[in-house]
């Protein structure tokens, strides 16, 4: 398994230090592998690191104790290799969708002709046609997670993290946004980390889901949630929810200590 | 059409009423010449070639001072908010220099650099420098993480965000604090040329004054008026389109 794996996080410790307040243990002695094109969720209650871990991966932290590297080479700042996708889009709002998209292209000084092909070829992927003049303000939260979507896939880096993409979107449209994403995970195959507190949805689209502890956050446990087809119906098969039951109860668990420690 | 017509009718009464009011010896006209009498001049003014050689050269220096003020003022803002040191190095001089009123350097910048373009342009720089210095500041201290994260993870290097992230972040209120400087720059430049002066709207206002012109100095007056409020009009519009992006 090392050979195949992309992603290697060794004994991250981390401690997240607000500017004023305490300093608070995020991660302790956290350790994982994913392999080259998996789907790979990070689970747990919120407050539990998920999202810091997935900052160290991007590089927008500097790891304090432990090693991550990618393609065997140590995370030392954010990088183009690593795509991602934010809760809250995290577009440029004075840019419209198709300057969006363009914008990691022009940064990797891709030729004006292929940059503007890609854009167009992304923004059609995730159904924006007709939107490429529009500014974020104008879209609906869908529309701006496509957009988000096809800004990250459109420079193509080989790993995409994502930080609960669809929290911030109405169940009907996560439901629709699972099926996309998982369609173009299949078209265009890339290594996938998402963040999510999202049972289901961590057992809908991943290959293996790590439940987190509560604060500081370890790895609890690794549970394979491979199946063998991914379509809507797979979501109301038993063995589907059966698993989901499983992870349930681990999440539960850790929900209730979560809530312990919080402050009174 | 209308709407405008609607809110600019007060102007026009009141321009009436001044007529008014001096046609019928309410004033003297040497309180208050006649607004036709006004007009006049200002048609003489300015065929005399007196209101648009004073006034290019008046426009060439509030123009210059607030260039410097905008590009220099709004480079500092920006760099106090990304660098800890510059913004040790800055914030306490500029907390001190500004509830200065700045008029009080009209002497000073003419003892420097003299009666000419020079003096003026250094008053209107440093006076509107501190508006758009706070307003960049303010801005750029508000530029969102996520943003600067999202860029960087796109290849910009940390000096690349600055101009894609931090100055767009910046741009709202650094227009506000534009908008400031534009007025003030009215301000600083009609009085240090009413002080010290040989050319420009100020200069000819107090020349027309002494020389008991009072019409023509109206005239200038009502110029300058014009021009501040025009000048502001158009940057509403470049601001309205700066930003149309927001909401």
């Amino acid at each position: 398994m090392n050979d195949q794996a992309q992603i290697v996080v060794e004994g991250v410790t981390h401690t997240y230090r607000p500017p004023r307040g305490r300093p608070v243990p995020a991660l302790a002695e956290v350790s994982l592998e994913v392999r080259r094109r998996e789907f790979f969720a990070l689970l747990g209650p919120s407050g539990c690191g998920k999202s810091t871990l997935l900052y160290l991966i991007g590089g927008f932290f500097a790891t304090e104790a432990g090693r991550i590297l990618v393609d065997g080479e140590p995370v030392a700042a954010p990088g183009a290799d690593r795509g991602i996708v934010f809760q809250h889009f995290a577009l440029f709002p004075w840019k419209t969708v198709r300057a969006n998209v363009r914008y990691g292209l022009e940064r990797l000084k891709i030729p004006r002709a292929e940059r503007e092909a890609r854009a167009q070829a992304m923004i059609d992927l995730v159904g924006l046609r007709g939107f490429e003049d529009s500014y974020p303000s104008q879209l609906s939260g869908g529309m701006k997670q496509r957009t988000a979507i096809a800004r990250t896939l459109a420079f193509d880096p080989s790993i995409l993290l994502m930080d609960e993409p669809f929290g911030a979107l109405d169940a009907q449209t996560r439901a629709l946004m699972q099926t996309e994403l998982l369609g173009i995970w299949q078209r265009t195959p890339k290594t996938v980390i998402f963040v999510t507190h999202d049972v289901q949805e961590a057992v809908y689209l991943a290959d293996r889901v790590a439940v987190m502890s509560a604060r500081p956050g370890r790895i609890k446990t690794i549970v394979e949630t491979r199946f063998g087809n991914r379509d809507p119906s797979l979501l109301r098969s038993p063995a589907f929810v059966e698993k989901v039951e499983e992870i349930w109860n681990l999440v539960r668990i850790e929900a209730i200590k979560a809530q312990g420690t919080e402050a009174p | 059409m209308t709407r405008v017509v609607v809110r600019y009718l007060p102007i026009l009464i009141l321009a009436l009423a001044w007529e008014a009011a001096s046609r019928l010896g309410l004033f003297s006209s040497l309180t208050l010449p006649a607004l036709g009498d006004v007009a006049a001049s200002w048609l003489e003014l300015i065929r005399d070639g007196d209101l648009v050689s004073n006034g290019l050269t008046s426009m060439y220096r509030g123009t210059a001072g607030l260039v410097l003020a905008v590009v220099i003022g709004g480079g500092l803002g920006v760099a106090m908010a990304s660098s800890r040191v510059v913004n040790a190095l800055l914030a306490a001089p500029i907390e001190v220099f500004y509830p200065l009123p700045k008029s009080a350097l009209i002497p000073v910048t003419v003892l420097w650099l003299g009666f000419g373009d020079g003096s003026k342009i250094l008053l209107i720089f440093l006076g509107c420098m501190i508006p758009v210095t706070i307003g960049a500041y303010n801005g750029a201290r508000g530029s969102d993480q996520v943003l600067l994260w999202s860029a960087r993870s796109m290849g910009a290097s940390r000096l690349r965000t600055l101009w894609d992230v931090v100055v767009p972040s910046a741009l709202p209120e650094m227009l506000n604090g534009i908008r400031t400087a534009l007025a003030l720059s009215f301000i600083l430049l009609v009085s240090s040329e009413l002080i010290a002066a040989q050319q420009g709207f100020g200069y000819l206002i107090g020349y027309l004054g002494d020389n008991g012109s009072y019409p023509g100095m109206f005239a200038v007056v009502l110029t300058v008026a014009f021009l501040g409020f025009a000048a502001d009009r158009l940057f509403q519009l470049l601001t309205g389109w700066l930003l149309r992006w927001r909401e």
